[in-house]
């Protein structure tokens, strides 16, 4: 089992909230939030491999026949239905925010502060 | 029965979109009272059922299998104890008074208020009820979900758009962060179940590993609680978000962030780092008392009600995360009386301000100075509420916070009621003062810019300007400062609290219910606890203290002006404190990054 995928994960963690912090236009900054995820996506996969191993589907094999952890696969469907809700929602909010405030900047955007 | 506080609303919730559109409002209300009435009956139920000792529940009849003692928790469980099921019970409670009253609210708008509030609560019900850690982070998520679009509700407004942009990144990272630890633990247990992830753990010992996936988990959790430099978003969610769903932002999902990680340091990280309890304890305390300090002095820099209110709930937040931190069955006990206390008063104080609202269409003191002088009724509501904040006797936070100190004391920690009458002073104050200054116009006009919508401004929520307070708006915040009132007077309320709270710290305990192996002998009978004279004393000074703070707040300018000149190098980090809650997400993301960075690196120093 390689390290690598544990360096993609920590690398698209940080990549994305180092594009969060900076960005300057908020579908850019939504997407970033969908780069943080896919980090634990890769993490969660990354945990359940085997080197050498089927996947997961016992039918017409014996029992024995080692395969990936299907666990981690079922939770990382689970996790990509909330980043599909959570991603939706924003994106949503951002449409709206365009619509009132006419800029995509959050830097520009000033209803709230201190 | 334990799946029951769950899928009702979510049934309900689901009912709701099928009728059509013509449906009569009050049908939709009333059946939405009923539902969160009997979730909080089950709640209730389900809390004294599970007094004697923990009820699990397996989906599916998934139940541990294997041989020789050795059983693999491969299903999804519920586990309730008494303050799972009770925490249950209090978002049900101020999800009725929330209801309530919202009766005359967004006549419009039809009824996706109602759903994403049930929506909202079988999340909140199930997060408290789960006995597994993925599923406590779909339930975190979902309630995260329904409650940005909750905050966004008002979505022609660029103030709630705002609030709810930030309030959403800011707590999808942190969720984000969760998972990661939640992965983390997997790889090294194989186990999902939070008893079977400790029972694990507790074979293995503290490596490097563990305690990165500790930090992750406790910081996804501490987004949600607020603490600081993880609270950014709070203040501007409350802002923007509508009246009851701030009742129930401050009165307990922020409570729930900090319940999650009592969960699960108890029952997956409390043996295998009960050696490194005292490392431990020092740095959640730390925490605790910034977090305390911090929301105090924003709070009584606040002249937007809600916001005022939610810097409030982040200092509480930190007082919650002290006695927390003691680790503690004595404390926890106190965190406990005083969660659910804080919550109805909290819950009744947003309620005044809602109906501030509703009757002035502004919730700046300095906008509607003077002008409550007609609503004498909420005006004693809202000045009753700021006093039981800062802890008067006999309302419940005072015991809650006397059983903090007491335990606090024993461990040596002598400066934490202090620290404690600092807080009550200012928050409490700082309430107080809203109250001199807009229900009876006390003190000198503030200076307000008629023209600037910078803060404070809102449109009204209900339609038709209304000439008197309508039953339905008031009577859910008596009921709630009664229920507050009571939890303080009702001499069972200190022995259950005690008994529940050994019951959730028992890390050996927990896992031979979940996974039924050989049952451990209860730990020995639990110390006393109640009122005590130090604890009403300590009570009536908070309240003094905070009636002295917001005499000193409204009456300045009749002060001598030399000291008031001499404080004022004193007051500009104030302003610089101020200044950093930029209501920029990329900024708020910036702190929450460097302070998991910070927790992680001194909890590695702690514990090593």
């Amino acid at each position: 089992m390689s390290v690598f995928p544990f360096f993609v994960a920590a690398w698209l963690l940080l990549v994305g909230i180092y594009g969060i912090a900076t960005s300057r236009n908020l579908i850019h900054l939504i997407v970033c939030l969908s780069v943080v995820q896919s980090s634990t996506y890769v993490l969660l996969l990354a945990v359940g491999y085997k080197t050498h191993a089927a996947a997961p589907v016992f039918l017409n094999v014996p029992l024995s026949t080692p395969a990936v952890d299907p666990v981690v696969q079922a939770l990382v469907l689970t996790d990509i239905v909330v980043g599909a809700t959570v991603t939706a929602l924003l994106l949503g909010l951002v449409v709206q925010t365009h619509k009132r405030s006419g800029t995509l900047d959050p830097e520009a955007l000033h209803s709230l502060r201190g | 029965m334990p799946a029951l506080p769950v899928a009702i609303p979510l049934i309900a919730a689901a009912l709701l979109l099928a009728p059509p559109k013509s449906t009569r409002r009050q049908i939709v209300d009333a059946f939405a009272v009923a539902v969160a009435v009997a979730v909080l009956v089950l709640g209730v139920a389900l809390a004294a059922r599970s007094s004697g000792g923990r009820v699990i529940y397996w989906f599916g009849g998934w139940e541990p299998r294997g041989a020789g003692g050795h059983l693999v928790a491969l299903g999804i469980s519920f586990a309730v104890d008494p303050f799972g099921a009770g925490m249950a019970a209090l978002v049900a409670g101020l999800m009725c008074a929330a209801f309530v009253f919202s009766w005359r609210f967004f006549e419009e708008v039809g009824d996706f208020f109602h759903v994403l509030m049930l929506v909202f609560l079988a999340a909140m019900a199930g997060f408290c009820l789960s006995g597994d850690l993925f599923n406590m982070f779909v339930f975190f998520e979902l309630m995260s979900v329904s409650a940005y679009a909750l905050t966004a509700y008002k979505v022609e407004e660029r103030g709630p758009l705002q609030g709810a942009l930030n309030f959403a990144v800011t707590n999808s990272v942190g969720g984000f962060l969760l998972l990661t630890g939640v992965a983390l633990l997997y790889a090294r247990t194989g186990a999902l179940n939070l008893a079977q992830i400790g029972a694990v753990l507790d074979r293995g010992h503290l490596d490097g590993l563990v305690i990165v996936a500790f930090a992750f988990v406790t910081t996804g959790f501490l987004v949600k609680a607020a603490v600081v430099p993880f609270h950014f978003w709070l203040p501007d969610a409350h802002a923007v978000a509508p009246t009851p769903v701030c009742v129930l932002f401050s009165g307990v999902m922020v409570e729930l962030g900090l319940y999650g990680v009592a969960r699960v340091y108890w029952t997956v990280f409390g043996g295998i780092m009960s050696v490194h309890v005292p490392g431990l304890r020092s740095v959640l305390i730390g925490m605790g008392v910034i977090t305390a300090i911090v929301g105090a002095l924003m709070c009584s820099l606040q002249h937007h009600l809600k916001r005022l209110l939610a810097f409030s709930t982040v200092s509480h937040a930190g007082l919650f995360l002290l006695g927390f931190a003691l680790l503690d069955p004595k404390a926890l006990a106190g965190v406990a009386i005083y969660v659910v206390a804080h919550g109805a008063i909290k819950g009744s104080l947003f309620i005044c301000v809602g109906i501030l609202l509703d009757r002035k269409g502004s919730v700046d003191e300095r906008r509607i100075f003077g002008t409550g002088k007609d609503l004498p009724y909420t005006g004693a509501l809202f000045a009753m509420g700021g006093l039981a904040l800062a802890g008067l006797p006999p309302f419940g936070t005072f015991l809650g916070k006397g059983l903090i100190e007491e335990q606090a004391g024993e461990l040596g920690l002598h400066w934490v009621p202090w620290l404690f009458l600092a807080v009550s002073a200012l928050t409490g104050g700082a309430v107080l003062r809203a109250a001199g200054r807009v229900f009876l116009g006390w003190g000198r006009r503030p200076k307000f810019d008629e023209t600037s919508r910078e803060e404070g401004d809102e449109d009204r929520e209900t339609t038709g300007a209304s000439t008197h307070t309508p039953v339905v708006m008031l009577a859910p915040g008596k009921l709630l400062v009664a229920a507050a009132f009571v939890m303080g007077v009702l001499p069972s309320a200190p022995r259950h609290a005690m008994s529940g709270a050994v019951q959730f710290a028992d890390h050996h305990g927990y896992a031979a219910a979940v996974l039924g192996t050989a049952p451990v002998s209860p730990p020995g009978p639990s110390g006393s606890a109640g009122a005590t004279l130090s604890s009403v004393l300590l009570g009536v000074a908070g309240a003094t203290g905070a009636i002295a703070v917001a005499l000193l707040a409204l009456f300045r300018d009749r002060l001598p002006r030399a000291p008031v000149g001499l404080l004022r190098p004193a007051l500009s980090p104030l302003g610089r404190l101020r200044d950093l809650h930029s209501g920029h997400v990329s900024d708020y993301v910036a702190w929450l990054t460097v302070g998991v960075a910070a927790f992680g690196g001194v909890l590695a120093a702690a514990l090593r």
